[in-house]
């Protein structure tokens, strides 16, 4: 249980998508000039992230990984697919995004319309990628640890994309030099943001 | 044509997937002697900067040729079990070491690597590796030990992706040249390298740590004591 | 094609400081001018290529599976780089890690792809892509330059700073921690941007 804790409160605070990686950070800053959209934007990262990880893991476990087709049949275990991972989980992203927009666009039209034009936006969302191939690199043990991972992550990214939404509504209402406005200001501050959640740095839960 | 049809659609992704995976396929398999060779010479440079072998006043030989040092150097290569007894049939260079941490740390049958290296002055050092959690991602390394079974004789480190210039310093030769000749014993008893800020100085137990970088020494100290403690059982035999 | 294609993605329409594309995977490799050298070579390549490819393919593409088939084809040219890395360049490929699979989703790719390659010839498309990439890449280049040199006190690796000027040494110097930490990063990538609005006007925002 410990681990599980360990692992989502790191993900969210300590390695926040954003904030310590960069990852997301397109559609990050073309999103985040109202908190409405923002949060709309942020909920999709979160649906998707918690999904798609831990379905890219079974996949690296069971198909992708050196050895990882001897459930089949012994003779593969000298089958490595590795070397196809990132074709395979930006298919599994692309997939997954697509279904769930014409699926969302077929029965809730509310939701579509709320949520559906951030869909294709998440497909290439490095935050999504980013988060699989960390997943592989960091060898997490089952898929329960990539299930929190995702939603970890994809919580750390919501946060990031609301707080940095609210400061550039009132932003808004500042005198800012003008070649420094708007893209220039919301690199800085981002930043700074990224100096402030260092102090997250080395919790050891 | 009509590109929009659901039997076109089906037949054009397909051919496209596979005629992709085909192209990356051979290409995977054309290259990958070479990334083994890579992964492979890497592990012996490692190993043999553990044991000082190619390196000139501490820094590694740019030049050298590691495979060719490591076949003159490693006389024996083989593993133990939890309890420092020699498990046979088990090719000691190619165990993977993150998933004897991951055994070490769930519990399970362990296979831990030894290297013995003849020196070039005669003497025989003990070179044993060590693999743990840095702050970001995984970082691992070697230690050679003389025959007195405590007295260090040089260490190496790497990591997967702590922050360059602060935990990367690991593996930089200023870091891990500080543990020649510490020891790994305190009075008579076992006692692994403590990693500790603001000067070691004599302290024959301990080295200096990284400033700025409490998390990365910290778990290197906790790595290299958890796999010396199996270690520490076939020392000075 | 005139000048604007070679021109415009450099300065006026650069995809970092004006179209704000492809910022995520990229930052942090820009602590040492090698690896944003290096990221930025494969980046323009992975551009150029794979707007050539889909401007080729481009009447032959089903519109509901589009962004699949973009997907696909950037990421068997970023596998390629991948893997040409881990044969013939194994310590540039451990330091870059997982950023160069994240090359696929860098946005400037798919970004060219839609906006330029689906609609123009083979060679505009495939000299559009490239010049976006040199785009991308110079400002990589701007940011390591200054990260490596005030936060390591070399470039490429080598000592710029003198040895003697440390204060280990006697000297007054001291590297800037801070620039190798990654907010670093984007404050100077702010920067840049503010540099380059204040030559070029036009491009302020109202």
């Amino acid at each position: 249980m410990m681990d599980y804790i360990n692992i989502f409160i790191k993900s969210i605070f300590v390695e926040n998508m954003v904030f310590s990686f960069f990852l997301g950070m397109c559609s990050y800053l073309a999103v985040s000039k109202n908190v409405k959209t923002a949060t709309g934007l942020g909920l999709a990262v979160i649906f998707v992230l918690t999904i798609t990880l831990p379905l890219n893991y079974l996949l690296y476990e069971y198909v992708l990984k050196a050895g990882a087709l001897t459930w089949l049949s012994p003779n593969l275990a000298g089958v490595d697919l590795s070397f196809l991972s990132y074709i395979v989980y930006i298919a599994m992203i692309a997939t997954f995004v697509q279904i769930v927009e014409m699926f969302v666009e077929k029965y809730s039209p509310a939701l579509y319309a709320s949520l559906g034009i951030f869909l294709p936006l998440i497909a290439v969302n490095c935050a999504i990628l980013g988060g699989s191939l960390f997943m592989q690199e960091r060898g997490y043990s089952n898929v329960g640890e990539a299930f929190t991972f995702g939603l970890g992550s994809g919580i750390g990214w919501f946060l990031a994309i609301v707080a940095m939404a609210a400061i550039r509504e009132k932003l808004a209402y500042s005198n800012v030099p003008k070649p420094l406005k708007g893209l220039g200001l919301a690199f800085i501050i981002t930043g700074l943001m990224g100096i402030a959640f260092m102090s997250f740095m080395g919790f050891q839960l | 044509m009509n590109t929009n049809s659901n039997t076109y659609t089906i037949i054009y992704t397909t051919v496209l997937v596979v005629v992709v995976a085909a192209i990356l396929a051979i290409i995977a398999s054309v290259l990958k002697p070479r990334q083994t060779a890579n992964v492979e010479l890497e592990q012996m440079k490692s190993i043999m900067l553990a044991a000082n072998i190619g390196e000139t006043n501490g820094q590694p030989d740019k030049k050298a040729d590691f495979k060719k040092l490591y076949d003159q150097h490693i006389t024996d290569a083989y593993a133990i079990d939890a309890n420092g007894n020699k498990v046979a049939g088990v090719d000691a260079f190619h165990v993977d070491l993150k998933s004897q941490y991951n055994a070490i740390k769930n519990g399970g049958e362990l296979t831990l690597p030894v290297y013995k290296c003849k020196l070039d002055d005669g003497n025989t050092v003990t070179i044993l590796p060590c693999y743990g959690a840095g702050l970001w991602g995984a970082i691992w390394g070697y230690l050679s030990v003389e025959e007195d079974g405590e007295t260090l004789h040089g260490a190496t480190f790497a990591h997967a992706s702590e922050t360059p210039g602060l935990g990367g310093e690991i593996a930089e030769p200023w870091f891990y040249n500080q543990f020649d000749g510490k020891s790994l014993k305190n009075s008579g008893a076992f006692s692994s390298i403590k990693i500790v800020k603001g000067g070691a100085g004599s302290d024959r137990n301990g080295v200096d740590a990284i400033s700025g970088a409490t998390i990365t020494s910290r778990s290197l100290q906790n790595t290299i004591e958890q796999w010396m403690n199996y270690y520490k059982l076939i020392l000075g035999e | 094609m005139d000048k604007e294609t070679y021109l415009k993605p450099l300065f006026k329409g650069n995809p970092i400081t004006v179209l704000v594309l492809g910022i995520c995977s990229s930052l942090a490799v820009t602590v040492q001018l090698k690896g944003a050298l290096v990221m930025a070579l494969s980046v323009t390549l992975v551009t150029a290529f794979s707007s050539l490819f889909i401007s080729l393919l481009r009447n032959t593409i089903p519109n509901r599976v589009r962004i699949i088939v973009q997907l696909v084809v950037v990421a068997m040219f970023v596998i390629l780089i991948d893997q040409a890395l881990k044969a013939f360049s194994y310590d540039t490929s451990k330091m870059l890690s997982v950023y160069i699979g994240l090359i696929i989703t860098n946005c400037i790719i798919m970004g060219r792809i839609e906006a330029f390659a689906l609609g123009n010839k083979p060679w505009p498309s495939f000299v559009d892509g490239a010049f976006n990439g040199l785009g991308y890449g110079m400002i990589l280049i701007i940011v390591a330059f200054f990260r490596e040199l005030f936060g390591s006190g070399t470039l490429l690796g080598y000592q710029i700073i003198p040895q003697s000027w440390y204060i280990e040494n006697g000297g007054w110097y001291a590297n800037n921690g801070l620039m190798i930490l990654p907010p670093m990063a984007l404050i100077l990538l702010g920067c840049v941007v503010w540099v380059h609005r204040s030559i070029d006007k036009e491009l302020q925002e109202q």
